[in-house]
């Protein structure tokens, strides 16, 4: 009983929606944006494509936008600092959450992520705020933590840190601050405590 | 100042009776008002910056980082098995499922197998954890809605499950005990029916919470029709979780990317519904704080339903697997959720084939539920924003890391 309803199930979704794979993903964006796509790893423990960051902007809205793929939950944006290459590379996680036959369970359209590779010094990427608003606040801390400028964010400040924070701490070569507004840090070399490398 | 006066006051004086001519001439001055970082009803340290017209809050900007300990740093600079106990303080009233959460991650990445025993341990544990986050939830938003009485009976039975975590693994609030291969200790003897015990008193309990508060006039009339998601919205805003089912999208990881054993349970999907059907206040509207609220409550009901499931099915065996005492990260990533109380928390693991990880990243489920406050905060009252936040259920160490 039980097999037969899954069978069942699974019919349905290949009439209605099918779930993409990546690699399917991957040849659409790649078929769309020749110049856009640099580099694919969709059979990789995290699938996901590796974007031009000058035209970011116009695949995000593709990738929303387009009816076959209809990502349009933004789940994650990470930064990765990948020190000592001079690179920071940003993970957008996008899925696509359709509404299933009858009112039913949503379905999973569709998983890919999208990387978007910056230089440490300087990083810029347009935002995607308006495309996902999700985003807004994920820009930031990418911007707060790891210091990556996003172009056209419409509230660019610091989210986690207090406005008057130096530095960007979750870069590799983040040096520790001694002290904050003249209260001390506690450090290794005091004796009271431990601090990262 | 005197300009205005002088201006409102013919209109006063000569058409004493057309108020609304009146108030369109009277100006009033924006005030911007602190809602917190120390105010009961924005559980813990949210600051939200009102900007007030009169009763009216016309934006509302959240500032947050008040909790930030650096969680990811943390976690880029120690083990995975010494990060377990970071994770519990993120969202530390559900620190079982953040332990799960880590945990499948690690093991998704260094390629482990679990045992089957094991699953069903983290199920239970999750599925407890859940019922015990969401009343918390449910007492502190009556309180919130100036219910004093729902909080004493929310905490009384989350004494019962912490009492079982208790028993486990000696934790009440940070437990660390779902750890990367399974959980670190066998149940204790007596477990499974202490577990059976709980179930049978705390089910009908549920209804007699949604007579005494769900479906209280006064607690509808300031939750229903207030701050109103759309399902587009939520989608857009990365809503997850209760506040993304109250919108009536009916989306659950457990269901839709299941994990561990959640294939093998049956169990429904609450979802928000309009008022008027299925015995609900006519008042409720589909994305309301009420709907929200009440998808909490049904989930409790559906947690009881999985925990029965596990209490037939889980079989004998071992409760860890084969688990090298120094784990070497490959250098690949991966990216997993896992339905949480409050929505999809989301670990992104960077291995470099070291036995420290080059990154972690937490997607914290309140943190991108807290984005919507300021699109759905416009033009409400302030005693609102109460109904609204409270609605969205937020956890701050989770929301900061």
């Amino acid at each position: 009983m039980g097999r037969g309803c899954e069978l069942e199930i699974s019919h349905q979704q290949d009439d209605g929606m099918r779930m993409l794979v990546a690699q399917e993903i991957a040849e659409i964006l790649k078929a769309r944006f020749p110049n856009g796509v640099l580099e694919s790893a969709t059979d990789s423990s995290h699938p996901h494509v590796v974007v031009a960051p000058e035209l970011w902007h116009e695949v995000a809205v593709f990738l929303r936008d387009d009816p076959r793929l209809a990502l349009n939950m933004l789940r994650c944006v990470s930064g990765v600092d990948l020190h000592p290459e001079p690179t920071i590379e940003l993970v957008y996680d996008l899925i696509s959450m359709q509404p299933g036959p009858g009112g039913g369970l949503w379905q999973n359209g569709g998983t890919i992520a999208i990387k978007v590779r910056v230089p440490r010094d300087g990083g810029h990427v347009r935002s995607v705020a308006d495309v996902w608003p999700t985003a807004n606040w994920h820009e930031r801390e990418a911007f707060d933590l790891l210091g990556v400028t996003f172009d056209g964010h419409p509230d660019p400040r610091r989210i986690l840190c207090p406005d008057d924070w130096v530095g960007h701490p979750l870069r590799k070569d983040y040096e520790f601050p001694k002290e904050y507004e003249g209260i001390p840090a506690i450090t290794a070399e005091a004796g009271t405590g431990g601090t990262a490398k | 100042m005197d300009e205005k006066i002088i201006q409102a006051q013919p209109d006063v004086l000569v058409d004493f009776d057309r108020e609304d001519a009146a108030a369109g001439d009277l100006r009033t001055e924006e005030m911007l008002i602190n809602m917190g970082p120390q105010h009961p009803s924005t559980h813990g340290v949210l600051r939200l910056m009102l900007r007030t017209d009169g009763e009216l809050v016309l934006e509302a900007i959240p500032h947050i980082g008040y909790l930030h300990r650096c969680a990811e740093k943390i976690g880029e600079n120690v083990a995975p098995f010494q990060f377990i106990p970071i994770t519990d303080r993120l969202d530390y009233l559900a620190a079982m499922i953040n332990n799960q959460a880590y945990s499948l991650a690690i093991e998704k990445l260094v390629g482990l197998e679990v045992p089957e025993r094991a699953s069903y341990i983290r199920v239970i544990m999750a599925e407890l954890n859940r019922i015990a986050s969401h009343l918390v939830s449910f007492g502190s938003y009556g309180l919130d809605m100036g219910a004093f009485t729902p909080f004493l009976y929310g905490f009384r039975e989350r004494e019962y499950i912490l009492d079982l975590f208790e028993a486990t693994c000696g934790a009440r609030l940070t437990y660390s005990f779902i750890t990367i291969g399974g959980v670190t200790i066998d149940l204790p003897d007596g477990f499974l029916e202490r577990l059976g015990k709980f179930l049978d008193y705390f089910e009908p309990k549920i209804d007699e919470y949604n007579d005494l508060l769900s479906f209280n006039h006064i607690f509808v009339k300031r939750t229903a029709g207030v701050g109103v998601i759309s399902a587009a919205d939520a989608i857009a805003y990365g809503l997850t979780g209760p506040c993304l089912r109250g919108s009536g999208v009916k989306w659950d990881l457990r269901k839709c990317v299941p994990y561990d054993m959640y294939d093998r349970f049956e169990f429904d999907i609450p979802v928000g519904m309009p008022g008027g059907t299925n015995g609900l206040p006519r008042e409720v509207v589909v994305g309301d704080s009420w709907s929200r609220y009440f998808v909490r409550m049904q989930e409790m009901k559906q947690s009881v339903r999985i925990l029965r499931q596990c209490l037939r099915q889980i079989p004998s065996g071992e409760h860890k697997g084969k688990v090298p005492r120094v784990l070497k990260l490959p250098a690949k990533e991966v990216y997993f959720e896992a339905e949480g109380a409050r929505g999809q928390l989301g670990f992104l693991v960077v291995g470099d084939g070291k036995p420290i990880p080059r990154r972690v990243k937490v997607r914290g489920p309140s943190f991108c539920n807290l984005c919507i406050a300021t699109h759905v905060c416009r033009e409400v009252l302030i005693a609102d924003v109460a109904a609204i936040i409270g609605s969205i259920d937020v956890v701050m160490g989770e929301v900061d890391r």
